[in-house]
């Protein structure tokens, strides 16, 4: 879906906000979901494929 | 300088000084009235020491105090009930800090503040000083009661999925709150000896506030509430049950239908981050309350939400109603965003 200003806007695949990849959007490039701060990367460009990258968890003392 | 009069009553306790703090910076404040009976005559800025530098007052006697335009009133609970009849006549406009226009039910009163209630008639006449549930009739209303500090917190947290008839049976509220809940007279309980380092569950259940917020909510609730080893801030976590399976996303939607426009509550629910739910350590300073959420199990919720008690849980969600009666922008005065580490 392409937005008036030339932004994509995609869905953040964990919490299905909206997403917005500055353009040109690069392959593996890694974005911030701005509503539940999961890391995306891009893992495809044509069309553009957001998934959640991954990141190393605290275990908080478990 | 234009602007309204100010006056403060019990101005020397910790929501009395938290009231000065805001009000004194308030651009549109032109006069703030400090009363104490105990230290009437004394400067200000003896008892609160931040406000070094930034006034000269001095607390006033109540029978040195002429016609106000709005009346704080953070006297005790159980006594605040007396004074109101007759400080009608200093200001056309009240907002009470105290219990004792909470709840609407005199012997719902009774029952957690161990007297009978002295003004029952006045109960209906106070309109809820929690802007996010009463924004309309805070523009027209000449008495304000504002929540407990816990009270606001859970309150918050569980409005969305309440409203929307989202949770299905008892809800258990476990707040926690630093030692500045406690008030500003010393004790033996507050003894930094005995304090320091505890975790002391003081209301392992039943605690005062789950009346205000079984009374806004209309669900079940159980309160629990521990006093942590910090001065400031109040937390609860709350578990409930789903009347419907959700996903979290949809839990995300419909928190932001219900709080996007507000001005003082943020939603956190973040997946990344040292701050991943809310977190009053943050929060020292600022009107906001945080709100966030977790699924658990099956059908199982998990909703949280933290503020300063003395901000968000009282003096500056007392100012929020202020501007909100007086027409102001809401923020006004508030902008303060907290502090961190």
């Amino acid at each position: 879906m392409e937005k008036g200003d030339g932004l994509m806007a995609l869905s953040c695949p964990e919490c299905e906000s909206e997403v917005s990849p500055p353009e040109p959007v690069r392959q593996h490039e890694v974005l911030e979901c701005p509503d539940c701060r999961a890391e995306l990367e891009v893992i495809a460009v044509e069309p553009v494929v957001l998934a959640l990258a991954p990141e190393i968890e605290e275990d908080w003392g478990e | 300088m234009t602007g309204i009069r100010a006056g403060i009553l019990g101005a020397s306790g910790y929501i009395g000084g938290e009231l000065l703090r805001v009000l004194l910076g308030h651009p549109r404040v032109a006069a703030v009235v400090p009363v104490s009976r105990r230290l009437a005559g004394r400067r200000v800025d003896g008892v609160h020491p931040n406000l070094r530098g930034t006034t000269e007052l001095v607390f006033r006697s109540m029978d040195d105090v002429s016609p106000c335009d709005v009346l704080f009133l953070a006297t005790p609970h159980t006594q605040t009930m007396d004074m109101v009849p007759g400080l009608r006549s200093v200001a056309p406009c009240l907002i009470d800090l105290s219990a004792d226009f909470r709840l609407r039910d005199p012997v719902v009163y009774e029952r957690y503040y161990g007297t009978v209630h002295t003004n029952p008639s006045l109960l209906a006449d106070f309109v809820p000083g929690l802007p996010e549930l009463y924004r309309e009739q805070l523009e027209e209303a000449d008495l304000i009661s504002v929540p407990g500090c816990m009270a606001t917190a859970a309150i918050l947290a569980l409005y969305p999925l309440s409203a929307d008839g989202l949770l299905d049976g008892a809800v258990w509220v476990d707040g926690r709150i630093g030692s500045s809940g406690a008030g500003s007279a010393a004790t033996s309980t507050n003894l930094h000896a005995e304090r320091s380092g505890a975790m002391r569950v003081f209301a392992p259940a039943g605690h005062r506030h789950e009346a205000e917020v079984r009374q806004a909510t209309g669900l079940e609730i159980t309160m629990s509430a521990t006093g942590m080893p910090e001065v400031r801030g109040a937390q609860v976590v709350c578990r409930g049950r789903l009347s419907t399976p959700l996903r979290e996303p949809e839990l995300r939607r419909i928190h932001r239908e219900h709080y996007a426009d507000e001005p003082f509550v943020r939603i956190v629910a973040q997946r990344r981050g040292l701050y991943r739910l809310p977190e009053p350590k943050v929060m020292h300073g600022s009107n906001f309350c945080d709100v966030g959420f977790a699924l658990g199990d099956d059908r199982d919720v998990v909703l949280v939400a933290a503020l300063d008690n003395l901000v968000k849980g009282a003096a500056g969600n007392a100012v929020q109603c202020l501007n909100i009666r007086m027409g102001w922008p809401e923020r006004l005065g508030l902008a303060f965003p907290g502090l961190h580490p």
